[in-house]
């Protein structure tokens, strides 16, 4: 290597150095310890931490709670994303088109992600009140419908959760949707409809193929937003009523900084380290061989 | 049969006049060009036609149908896009054959006519390839095989060669006319490139500011241009149009063809300005009483910059227009008006 290259070769270095360095702080550093802490107990006041090898993988294994609030996080794994990017694909080939008050639209249905989170959270908390709720005023008032405390019930409350979550995150996904339908080029709707494609038939034959590596991404988005959500269930029912809408992260919490039990919190990280780590490489590597990248 | 024709056809974008009552007729199984610089509304005449945009105004027919109301899949037209839009995801094959799937052709007819297409483009070999790994030559006939599949009577093409270097412009200029009659397709090819409208037309209509300026053969055009704009737009360099030089007459221009003009020791002083050499013949750029007056010379010219020259050319090479309308005015009338 000559002198000019190994320079061109530490300026590079030197360049993704205060990235690099972030990341290994903040991001693969305590996903090493967190692995190492796993294999701990956890330390108490004058009792260091021991090996314990896996019985924290065994106590998880055994722990009801983790399986409840796993089953939980599918559910809303199940419910929030293919409906939230169902209608952010909706909403966007809606406000593409030639409509009056398209830019209005287009900031309506972006408005949600705007909001802060806890902000949100608190409005749907109003929303889901029981009798004078905005809900309960609809279905009782309304409707003659015995009243409900929707987030105060077992089978309810994740569904309220659900809703808010797809509100939320549909405007967000819809956005990435735009702009990739205004990247695909006006003249090929033209071309097909010279052919005779009917809308929807382009859409399916077009429009949809083309939007796929958006897809793609927006579903990684969705599938990492659906296991760290925290912030509305701290706001609307911290996991309540018996852990009826408590999420993964939402337990790790609670495990970790209310219990204090932080090597089972770190088992429960790397569960779902694991989760993540597996539908990113399912999604990666089934999907993007199916991908028409332009 | 199966003529084209547009009777005051009008297109406004708010104000503007975009098409401005356009009317002409294409017979069948002819080459029509729509000529004209950019921004003249020929773009938008054949979007009309293809029903792409709705008329404030006029009527199209085609064939013995008046399809002005009609979507453009009812209007039996096939059409070339600019940028070709094909179907980046999809392969050559697909791409051809999108229009057959739209309308459930049988998967065997859909096949012998994919491969007779293929054939005929030479596009065999390159089926199962995506538009990307094309070049853009290659992109271009998949675009002609995507419109000659669909077997319509009519082809409309939007500038399809501006996107291919010279060399290859040249041979898909000889590859559209050679398909286009043995089709016996009747074609509306819109360019702004004059040299393609002369070689591959039948009949060309020039389009300026939304207006026709003149509709006819190749040979009327160039050999009698209808306005100076015609003139001027048609042959490079274009025709050379004076004021005021003798010949000409009060409120008229003078017009005279660059090739028309000979170099020569009796005639109009000028003086050479530059010298182009282009192998097969000379432009000699002079300036004429300050007017600028192109003339070619064959071979090397052998004039020097700043040398005086003197113009003369055969009485039967001049073109009179109106100094005011810019409209041509036949000899005879001019000859008339001056004994008037």
């Amino acid at each position: 290597m000559n002198r000019a290259s190994a320079q061109a070769q530490i300026h590079g270095w030197l360049l993704l150095l205060p990235a690099a360095a972030l990341l290994a702080l903040f991001t693969h550093y305590p996903a090493l310890a967190t692995l190492w802490h796993s294999f701990y107990s956890s330390p108490k006041g004058g009792r260091p931490a021991l090996w314990v090898g896996l019985d924290n993988y065994r106590g998880m294994v055994e722990d009801p709670v983790f399986w409840q609030v796993l089953g939980n996080n599918l559910w809303f794994a199940a419910g929030t994303i293919p409906v939230s990017i169902a209608l952010a694909l909706l909403m966007a080939v809606w406000v593409n088109g030639k409509i009056a008050g398209r830019g209005f639209l287009r900031l309506a249905y972006f408005t949600p992600t705007v909001l802060p989170m806890i902000a949100v959270a608190n409005i749907w908390l109003f929303f889901y009140t029981p009798t004078y709720g905005l809900l309960e005023q609809f279905t009782v008032d309304l409707l003659g419908l015995p009243s409900h405390n929707w987030l105060g019930t077992k089978s309810t409350v994740l569904a309220c959760l659900i809703v808010v979550t797809i509100w939320k995150e549909a405007g967000f996904f819809m956005i990435f949707y735009l702009a990739a339908l205004q990247a695909i080029p006006p003249s090929l709707g033209e071309a097909a409809a010279i052919e005779g494609a009917g809308r929807w038939y382009y859409f399916r034959r077009v429009t949809f193929p083309l939007l796929m590596p958006t897809t793609l991404f927006v579903l990684v988005n969705a599938v990492i937003n659906s296991f760290r959500l925290v912030d509305h269930i701290v706001v609307m029912t911290r996991g309540g009523p018996d852990n009826a809408s408590s999420l993964l992260l939402y337990y790790i919490y609670d495990v970790g900084f209310k219990f204090w039990d932080s090597a089972y919190a770190s088992t429960l990280t790397m569960v779902l380290l694991a989760i993540l780590g597996t539908t990113a490489l399912l999604q990666f590597g089934f999907l993007e061989r199916r991908i028409h990248y332009r | 049969m199966s003529a084209i024709s547009l009777r005051d056809v009008t297109k406004l974008w708010g104000n503007a006049r975009a098409v401005d009552s356009v009317s002409f007729e294409a017979a069948a199984g002819r080459f029509l060009v729509l000529l004209g610089p950019s921004g003249c509304g020929k773009s938008t005449t054949l979007r009309l036609i293809a029903g792409l945009e709705q008329l404030s105004s006029g009527r199209i027919c085609i064939g013995d149908a008046d399809v002005t109301g009609l979507p453009p899949a009812r209007r039996r037209v096939s059409m070339v896009f600019q940028s070709y839009a094909l179907f980046p995801h999809l392969s050559v094959a697909e791409n051809i054959v999108f229009g057959l799937r739209v309308r459930d052709v049988a998967p065997r007819e859909r096949g012998e006519r994919l491969a007779k297409v293929a054939a005929l483009l030479g596009l065999t070999e390159l089926l199962e390839r995506k538009p990307s790994q094309l070049s853009g030559g290659q992109q271009q006939r998949v675009a002609l095989g995507r419109a000659i599949i669909a077997q319509t009577p009519v082809c409309l093409m939007d500038e399809p060669l501006s996107n291919l270097d010279a060399q290859l412009r040249q041979e898909m200029r000889r590859e559209i006319r050679a398909l286009q009659q043995k089709l016996g397709i009747t074609m509306i090819y819109v360019t702004h490139d004059q040299t393609e409208a002369m070689t591959m037309a039948d009949q060309v209509v020039l389009l300026r500011d939304g207006h026709v300026e003149q509709d006819g053969t190749p040979d009327e055009l160039y050999g009698r241009p209808a306005t100076v704009f015609a003139a001027r737009f048609i042959g490079t360099p274009p025709m050379n149009v004076l004021a005021g030089v003798p010949g000409a007459g009060e409120g008229r221009l003078l017009g005279v063809r660059p090739e028309d003009v000979r170099l020569g020791v009796e005639g109009l002083p000028g003086t050479v300005e530059s010298v182009e050499y282009l192998g097969a013949d000379s432009i000699v750029s002079c300036r004429v009483g300050g007017q600028p007056f192109n003339v070619r010379v064959a071979r090397h010219a052998s004039a020097a910059p700043g040398e005086a020259v003197r113009l003369s050319w055969n009485t039967d090479a001049v073109h009179l227009f109106d100094a005011q309308t810019g409209k041509r005015m036949e000899r005879a009338t001019a000859l008339a008006q001056k004994v008037a």
